[in-house]
């Protein structure tokens, strides 16, 4: 299967939820350093829930969709949702097959936000 | 160029259906059957340890490491092979240099003089001596058609406290060839030292030590057709002897008590424990092999390939080339990003197609940042690659930017 399929290619080229959140619950940079890509994610918590997800950086189109479509996923949900996502899920959500050489690709925005709650806690 | 190609084994493979086309050899080039042969008859017939063991095979592996090291002497113009090291790879050999000379001579305030392309090899041994000592570091940048500064080299390396010039011969990112003759000349007239990394441009161009007028050379064997595990630093005799030791252990020493030891000479001094002698081995084969074709040979067909490479990508108004736009004094090789796609996806994309490039920052983070790019994509070529496989590169390149349009 094409990896880049058109909904990663518009997720690439539109990204949701990009920028920034003023004043976030928790933040975390997070850098494939390999090969340069590098985020910032925010989040925004209240009452257990995750009620935004913000990242901004550069990245290639399998790690902007894959942190473009966690945002999505994760807007809304409880966080308990993220403690027990696996990087399997993650995967799931992309949709594509993606080989072992992207795999740092597809779960760099899903490492940056697991970490950004581990502050959360950790406040 | 179909008779050298056939010397290599790995291109009967193909990727994906499809012919593989390797555009990495600035990350390691391949081997031909004569390396990999060399390497296998060294096992099938010789292996034992060298030095110590008293028996007829460790006499032959001695005989024949030991060779190794005269053919590599030769080969860049040393004296005699005791200014031969063998190491891990020219990273191993850089740390070697900055841990032992480096630590005996630097005093705090001192300065060590680097170019911007260095390769990260060349820039963290130095930077743990800055944490560790407090010196300092200086880049020479580049000048704004992205060539070598030759001016600012003059006024850095002419400052006081500069004790050593460390520098690649050619840059591994941008494929620039750097005037490395003159830089050593104006570092030995403010009687600088000079260690030339030659990772990069020992496949492609003859080195010769006593030519350059360096103090140190070092050198990776797997750029150059040879095995990965192995590499070189030679040094003027006078300067290794009076460096201090660097690891210790076995075959490095002449006799130790509970409470002292007394090192080997030079070279053993510095190749503690049990050497890759099949690696040492394997670059001499390499060496034999690059000599059986002649530098000449070589530099006639890259000197071509660097011509169509560059006639090729500057055409192309999707790409973004990086460095001096030219294919003078330049390896077979360029970094590049095609517009609005991301090095990374480049890279995967064409190696769905057989064409394996490399994409990243290239082991040159300062330089990206100096040039405000996040990665790049970089095809660097070898004498076996041909103009076919450029034009079948080139297409690829339009299908990707066209995919993401």
């Amino acid at each position: 299967m094409d990896i880049y399929s058109q909904n990663i290619l518009d997720h690439y080229k539109n990204p949701r939820n990009f920028g920034k959140i003023s004043k976030p619950s928790a933040s975390q940079y997070e850098a494939n350093l390999t090969c340069g890509d590098i985020f910032d994610i925010d989040l925004k918590i209240e009452k257990g829930k995750i009620i935004d997800m913000k990242f901004r950086g550069e990245g290639c189109a399998i790690s902007m969709a894959s942190a473009s479509i966690l945002s999505e996923y994760l807007i809304g949900k409880n966080i308990n949702n993220i403690q027990q996502m696996k990087d399997k899920d993650m995967l799931g959500l992309l949709g594509i097959a993606v080989s072992e050489r992207r795999k740092n690709c597809a779960l760099l925005g899903f490492s940056g936000a697991k970490k950004a709650l581990l502050n959360y806690f950790n406040k | 160029m179909d008779k050298y190609r056939k010397q290599f084994p790995i291109f009967k493979q193909k990727i994906n259906g499809k012919p593989l086309i390797y555009f990495d050899n600035a990350a390691t080039t391949q081997k031909p059957k004569q390396v990999i042969d060399a390497i296998k008859n060294y096992y099938e017939t010789a292996n034992s340890n060298v030095h110590r063991s008293m028996n007829p095979l460790g006499e032959k592996a001695t005989k024949m490491y030991e060779g190794a090291r005269k053919t590599v002497a030769q080969f860049i113009g040393a004296k005699n092979s005791e200014e031969i090291i063998f190491t891990k790879n020219a990273t191993e050999s850089l740390n070697l240099i900055a841990k032992t000379l480096g630590k005996k001579i630097l005093k705090k305030g001192d300065t060590i003089v680097l170019a911007i392309t260095e390769h990260h090899s060349n820039v963290v041994p130095w930077l743990e001596l800055k944490k560790e000592i407090g010196i300092d570091l200086l880049y020479i940048l580049l000048d704004e058609n992205g060539n070598f500064d030759m001016e600012a080299a003059k006024k850095h390396l002419s400052e006081k406290n500069v004790k050593i010039l460390s520098i690649a011969h050619a840059s591994n990112a941008l494929g620039t060839i750097l005037p490395i003759e003159e830089i050593i000349k104006v570092a030995k007239i403010n009687k600088v030292i000079v260690i030339v990394d030659v990772a990069q441009s020992v496949a492609h161009i003859p080195i010769d030590v006593q030519r350059l007028g360096c103090d140190f050379l070092v050198f990776s064997g797997h750029k150059m057709y040879g095995p990965t595990g192995i590499g070189v630093v030679w040094g003027r005799k006078k300067i290794l002897e009076s460096m201090p030791l660097f690891l210790g252990g076995g075959d490095m020493i002449l006799e130790v008590t509970q409470d002292d030891f007394i090192a080997k000479e030079l070279p053993w001094k510095f190749e503690a424990g049990t050497p890759h002698i099949a690696g040492a081995i394997g670059l001499a084969a390499a060496v034999e092999y690059l000599q059986s074709i002649g530098f000449e040979k070589i530099q006639k067909i890259e000197k071509e390939l660097t011509e169509y490479l560059y006639k090729k990508l500057s055409s192309l108004e999707i790409l973004e080339i990086y460095g001096p736009k030219t294919d003078k004094n330049h390896l077979p090789l360029y970094a590049f990003n095609v517009k609005g796609v991301h090095a990374h996806d480049v890279a995967d994309l064409l190696g769905n197609a057989g064409i394996c490039i490399r994409a990243g920052h290239h082991c040159t983070m300062p330089l990206h940042r100096f040039l405000g790019i996040p990665a790049s994509a970089r095809a660097s070529l070898a004498f076996y690659n041909t103009k076919e496989e450029i034009d079948i590169f080139v297409k690829a390149l339009i299908e990707i930017h066209k995919k993401f349009k």
